[in-house]
């Protein structure tokens, strides 16, 4: 029971931080560690991304 | 199957026929909304399950051994492997707002059968089928756009046709979404307090997030949705605040407000603005309609209107003219097929799809979400009472504006409220009046409020009001953002070709210029909405309806034409019933919007009916002066020639890719664009729910990368 609701809990929680892109971080540093570069700081990291969507604009739709 | 699964499948299917018989032969007694939920739940689950998957599987061909463009180019942006379940809800977002909401509403005017039908049959069989081949397609070819593909498969000329044609289909769009905004906020001090409050509430979570804690997305949500619902239980104050005088605007004061938030947000960096309004109408949206559903269930309200109405077989309803065939189909619009999705399953989705089998879950099942949003839209509209319902949504022009004159019309139209239960009404929510609050968003904030009273109870019933309108607005004022950016950006590639320079986005004299010309052009038409004698939502929600469906009959010709040059005529039926039938509503509609000799119904009789008594120097009703003679005049020729515009361009995409469909069907099939088979590598399961064999796979196919491994678990 408990640990079925932990589980529903950290789905939850994984699911939010997928659609609101916050994993990209944690995946890049995972990159970072497993390709062995120096990552950039998170401020930087941030910003690169919204550079992005600056020129790629996301309809939303009627 | 299993035996097991057919006795479930067969569970399903039963619900389903007992919840249609139920509201086949229910006349004139109660009838529960729940018939509705239920024949709509049980229809889709079949739907998916037998329809989706014979296209995904026999029409398509989706292939799970091929890579996916997502994998063969990803680079972390654009090209990104995402969890099916993270893409759905992207997807979801990016095509849910406020048609599929507003449509059904307007549409009940010709009771909730129609309605309910379209919705669901024609999500079915044309909404959910064209996002799902569009989708498809598109993913074939590297997430090539609409336009492109229609360019490369079809010929030069339905290109640009096709992109004249989605151009000015969105500034309608935009117009008559802007116009909903309008008409729900004007004259409501608590709405505009409320609305007003969340532009510095994202500038906040905007500034928040670039300087103090940059990608907290998460907490500044919830920060920022705390702080949506703190503005909209302090709108209940406004009175005491002494800013009730100075909230309380007028349409025109809206219009401008409107316009010049539009072109300023279009031109903001996205970070400041236009991305942290996003997390909060997403979150409004998502939070809303799970409420709904739930609310619903609790609440199970009875259906206030009848099953079909008189309107919809004579065609004089106030809210729109014209009978149920076909202004009923291209009113209810984008619950049920929406062209505009169009543009986002061949935009940013395909890209991001991981493996072919979830075209079915995201395009299909992301268009049967938005079809249920539609249905609890459409029951949220018929459980209030109907003579409230026509005086919210009969033009000013016919309610006089006054609680007496607005009850002695819905008399006068067969249905009865006093005027002291009028005033009541407007009391308890907080509005100076519901009178002529055309426009669809206060009927469904009122049936929303209702509906949320009964279920949870509490006396609430203002808030819930205020809480349903910030909700429509929100994501209005999102897309309108959103879409004046992406106008901005379809001119300023168009002019490009032409002087190169102007395709530069960061150069400023450009991308100012073009963001000036799409907010002046949707603002003229908010204008001309706003200000229409005859009730702009009566005039441009008809052009807005039928320019999306034609949109949609562009896409689905898109659709047969690369079924056929795939070699699969066999199945071209499957995209081909739904643009055979779209043409003929589309192009009914537009006919009679054109030609019809009635001047409620077409655009140029109605200007020569005005301009023959203004010759005369006499007025026509509702118009009051001679300058709004005039004003008809001018609008309904406006009107007139965009409906004509809209109609031709689709005709134009239609007429060229015939001889491709001819051609195609002859050879066998022909030559396309499709990128060239390469193998994938990748693993991941097809359906919201992963199977046990899947799980297994994915399992394996982890430990196999272990070493590689730089994705966190991910729990399936």
């Amino acid at each position: 029971m408990m640990n079925s609701a932990v589980r529903v809990g950290r789905g939850i929680r994984w699911y939010l931080k997928q659609v609101t892109g916050e994993a990209k971080w944690d995946e890049y540093l995972g990159r970072a560690r497993s390709e062995d570069f120096e990552p950039m700081s998170r401020r930087d990291f941030e910003r690169h991304r919204s550079e992005h969507s600056e020129k790629n604009p996301r309809a939303r739709c009627c | 199957m299993t035996p097991r699964s057919m006795v479930g499948w067969g569970a399903v299917a039963l619900v389903g026929a007992v919840c249609w018989t139920v509201l086949a032969l229910s006349r004139g007694e109660n009838v529960s909304a729940l018939w509705i939920l239920f024949a709509a739940l049980s229809s889709y689950a079949i739907a998916y399950r037998f329809y989706a998957r014979f296209i995904a599987y026999r029409v398509l061909g989706v292939d799970n051994t091929r890579a996916t463009p997502a994998e063969r180019l990803q680079n972390g942006a654009d090209f990104d492997v995402t969890d099916r379940r993270v893409l759905f809800g992207h997807h979801f977002a990016a095509i849910a707002g406020a048609g599929p909401l507003v449509g059904p509403v307007l549409a009940a005017q010709m009771g909730y059968l129609p309605s309910t039908i379209w919705i669901i049959v024609g999500v079915i069989f044309a909404g959910a089928v064209q996002d799902m081949v569009v989708l498809f397609f598109s993913m074939r070819r590297n997430g090539k756009s609409l336009g492109q593909m229609i360019r490369e498969e079809i010929g030069t000329v339905g290109g640009v046709a096709a992109l004249v044609a989605v151009f000015s289909i969105m500034i309608i769009l935009l117009a008559v979404l802007a116009l909903v905004v309008v008409n729900a906020l004007a004259a409501s001090p608590w709405g505009v307090f409320s609305i007003g409050l969340t532009i510095p509430i994202a500038l906040f979570m905007g500034f928040y997030l670039r300087y103090l804690r940059p990608g907290r997305v998460m907490e500044v949500t919830g920060i920022g949705v705390a702080l949506l619902v703190a503005a909209i239980v302090g709108g209940n104050w406004v009175g005491q605040m002494g800013l009730a005088d100075v909230l309380t605007l007028s349409p025109n004061n809206l219009v401008f407000a409107l316009v010049i938030y539009g072109f300023v947000a279009s031109i903001l960096p996205v970070w400041m603005l236009l991305a942290p309004r996003d997390y909060l109408s997403t979150f409004m949206k998502v939070g809303v309609i799970v409420l709904l559903a739930i609310g619903l269930i609790i609440a199970r309200p009875m259906l206030q209107s009848q099953a079909v109405t008189s309107f919809a077989l004579n065609g004089n309803g106030p809210v729109f003219s014209g009978k149920l065939f076909p202004f009923v189909f291209i009113t209810v619009a984008c619950g049920a097929l929406s062209g505009f999705h169009a543009l986002i399953a061949s935009g940013t989705t395909p890209k991001m799809i991981g493996k072919e089998s979830q075209v079915r879950m995201i395009g299909y099942g992301g268009m049967l979400m938005e079809s249920f949003v539609a249905i609890s839209a459409l029951i949220a509209a018929s459980v209030i009472d109907q003579g409230l319902y026509f005086s919210i949504n009969s033009p000013a022009g016919a309610t006089g504006g006054s609680p007496g004159a607005a009850s002695e019309f819905v008399r006068t139209l067969g249905f009865s409220i006093s005027p002291a239960d009028l005033a009541a009404a407007a009391k308890s929510v907080h509005e100076i009046t519901l009178i002529s609050r055309t426009g669809g968003a206060p009927t469904l904030a009122f049936g929303i409020s209702k509906v949320f009273t009964t279920a949870f109870g509490g006396g609430l019933a203002a808030f819930w009001y205020h809480f349903a309108i910030m909700f429509e607005a929100l994501f209005i004022l999102t897309a309108v953002d959103a879409g004046t950016r992406v106008g901005r950006f379809m001119l300023q590639d168009t002019i490009g070709n032409v002087w190169h320079r102007y395709a530069d986005i960061s150069w400023k004299p450009a991308s100012w210029s073009a963001s000036a010309v799409v907010v002046g052009a949707w603002g003229y038409m908010l204008y001309v909405g706003v200000n229409d004698p005859l009730g702009g939502i009566n005039q441009l929600f008809p052009l807005f309806g039928i320019s999306n469906q034609l949109l949609a009959a562009i896409a689905l010709t898109l659709c047969v034409t690369l079924v056929l040059k795939h070699g699969k005529a066999k199945y071209v039926w499957v995209p081909g019933i739904a643009l055979a039938w779209d043409l003929i509503i589309t192009m009914t509609a537009s006919w009679e919007k054109v030609f019809s000799s009635n001047p409620k119904i077409g655009f140029f009789s109605q200007r020569s009916a005005y301009s023959a008594a203004l010759d005369k120097g006499k007025l026509l009703k509702p118009a009051k002066t001679m300058d709004q003679m005039q004003q008809i005049i001018t609008n309904s020729t406006v009107d007139g020639v965009l409906m004509a515009l809209f109609a031709v361009l689709t005709l134009i995409v239609v007429a060229s890719a015939i001889p491709v469909w001819i051609k195609a069907a002859k050879l066998g099939g022909l030559p396309t664009t499709e990128a060239p088979y390469e193998p994938s590598h990748l693993v991941a399961p097809a359906e919201i729910f992963a199977t046990a064999l899947e799980k297994q796979a994915v399992r394996d196919y982890e430990d196999y990368n272990r070493k590689l491994a730089v994705a966190p678990g991910v729990p399936l």
